[in-house]
């Protein structure tokens, strides 16, 4: 504990759980991915560092929080790992070693000192981002199915706890822990390199990444079961993981347009239902309690990669996004202006659901008539026959036009597909007028 | 290095007993291919799905084992350092840009009869 001894003087017990705590969401990533390099195990690495975090809480109350946390927690996760393969290395599993390439000593012991002095210098998230992005590419790696990528990056990547990732996706512990495992075993058995892809893959990869990214965002956005509309641990996991991706990626459009999203999106999450957990449409939605400052930013953001280069998926349903947020009320949006976005958006994202989604905006800038044969047309397409929101968003169309009792029908078609309660407490009340 | 399996996925194979060496151009290419650079260390290209026989516990049926729009129209080795660039080698498979795919498999161990050949 050497380290801690440059720390300040004895810190009283919540202080030092704020530090962990901070530490642990700050620089999980960094000193996991950094203890990755020594252990080449991702197993092992993960448990030195939890163990680190662990004597972080018993030794920091009595030495004082050190002045560099990362360095410390980096420092002593790598000593146990030192450790362990050094005394265990008959017990340790057999399966092959993670592939680190980059001329990685072939003796993961032999440098590891070295490694953990280097490491302790500086703050480790600045001197150290392509090793959490070979964490991130590794947890989002194409060869592991989507839910398995989802479990991983959380688990690696967010350091987040095996009961709460099982509590998010509605499994049990034991499932959840076996997809992990799986997952981890094939990244071995496989040999899954644990690397940046090369330039010539690096879009299709990241494209990968972000989806993931944005998966989370929106499993904790709209939390596909149970009570409540916003699963905010999701929603804050995905938040971080895009700032991370932004900081460790500057360059990349994609990168940047998902961070705004997910700005503009959760600038909202405080209006979308009423005090007893009711619905809101965006037309009901308190304009004046959306986050300002998160607005703004996304809008900066989104101005800054418009002009920056051809926009792609991200940054077009961002500037969707922060259009809407943008106008005084929902009757002064700038309907027209929608829908050219949505147009763009269709060229590079040619999806059922984006021309869905399209209809809302044409219906107020061309009318119902004009957006209801549109959704008409993808209804018989077939492809979105199980799409709830093909069905609700039929319904208000509908009803708009006067067309009372297939309105009902449709809300109820939307009915039997939608497992959230908040969400059928909606369709419900629309059912009954 | 490690050693990968890579199964051919087609709608059948092109290599009937009497294919002539015209249709199995494109094969016999990528297959001279990936024997002139060393990443390949064994290939088998199986007759076509016509030929196949299925046994079960309760029954030996016509066809392949399983009644699916793709058979298994052959299988090879090759060596790769990781998954990756095992992927990039069996991404060049014509059958890829052929309606079918490739699927792509760690091998555990192996036994070739040093008699067979």
């Amino acid at each position: 504990m050497k380290a801690a001894a440059a720390g300040t003087a004895v810190t009283d017990a919540a202080k030092v759980e704020a530090a962990v705590a901070d530490a642990h969401r700050r620089e999980w990533t960094a000193v996991l991915a950094s203890t990755v390099r020594v252990t080449r195990d991702l197993d092992l690495a993960e448990e030195c560092v939890q163990d680190a975090y662990a004597a972080a809480l018993r030794g920091w109350p009595a030495a004082g929080v050190p002045g560099n946390p990362a360095a410390w927690l980096t420092t002593t996760a790598r000593r146990r790992a030192i450790d362990a393969i050094r005394h265990d290395a008959v017990l340790r599993s057999r399966l092959p070693l993670l592939l680190v390439p980059d001329g990685e000593p072939g003796e993961p012991a032999a440098n590891a000192e070295a490694a953990a002095a280097e490491a302790a210098a500086a703050s480790l998230s600045e001197a150290l981002p392509d090793e959490r992005l070979r964490l991130i590419f590794i947890c989002c790696h194409p060869a592991l199915g989507q839910e398995a990528q989802l479990a991983l990056t959380l688990r690696l990547v967010c350091g987040m706890g095996v009961p709460d990732i099982a509590r998010a996706f509605l499994v049990s512990e034991p499932t959840m822990a076996a997809r992990i495992t799986r997952a981890k075993k094939k990244i071995s058995v496989a040999r899954i390199p644990y690397r940046i892809p090369p330039a010539a893959e690096l879009a299709e990869r990241l494209g990968a990444a972000l989806a993931v990214v944005y998966l989370l965002f929106t499993a904790g956005h709209t939390a596909p079961s149970g009570p409540s509309l916003v699963r905010a641990d999701l929603v804050q996991q995905a938040m971080h993981l895009a700032q991370m991706l932004r900081e460790l990626m500057p360059g990349s459009l994609d990168v940047r347009g998902l961070r705004a999203l997910l700005l503009v999106t959760d600038a909202r999450r405080a209006t979308r239902t009423d005090a007893d957990g009711r619905l809101l449409r965006l037309s009901e939605q308190d304009r004046s309690q959306w986050d300002s400052a998160a607005l703004a930013e996304a809008h900066e953001e989104i101005v800054g990669c418009l002009r920056a280069g051809p926009p792609g998926r991200y940054v077009l349903q961002a500037a969707i996004a922060s259009l809407y947020a943008a106008a005084p009320s929902y009757d002064q949006t700038d309907w027209p202006q929608i829908v050219e976005l949505y147009d763009r958006l269709l060229e590079v994202w040619p999806s059922p659901v984006v021309a869905l989604n399209r209809a809302v905006p044409l219906a107020m800038a061309e009318g119902p008539q004009a957006a209801l044969a549109e959704v008409d047309r993808l209804n018989a397409d077939g492809r979105l026959s199980g799409y709830q929101y093909l069905h609700a968003i039929r319904a208000d169309l509908l009803a708009r036009i006067g067309r009372a009792d297939e309105a009902a029908d449709a809300y109820r078609q939307a009915l039997a597909l939608t497992a959230n309660e908040a969400e059928r407490a909606f369709l419900m009340v629309q059912i009954k007028n | 290095m490690a050693q990968y399996a890579i199964l051919i996925y087609a709608h059948d194979s092109a290599h009937a007993p009497d294919a002539t060496a015209e249709e199995l151009e494109t094969c016999d290419e990528h297959s001279d291919e990936l024997a002139a650079n060393g990443s390949m260390l064994a290939a088998y290209a199986l007759t076509p799905r016509d030929m196949a026989t299925s046994v079960r516990a309760d029954a030996i049926t016509d066809g392949p084992f399983l009644d699916s729009k793709e058979v298994v129209a052959g299988f090879y080795v090759i060596e790769a350092p990781d998954l990756d660039a095992a992927l990039a080698i069996a991404r060049t498979n014509p059958v890829v840009r052929d309606g079918g795919g490739v699927e792509v498999r760690p091998v555990h161990s192996s036994y070739l009869n040093p008699a067979a050949s």
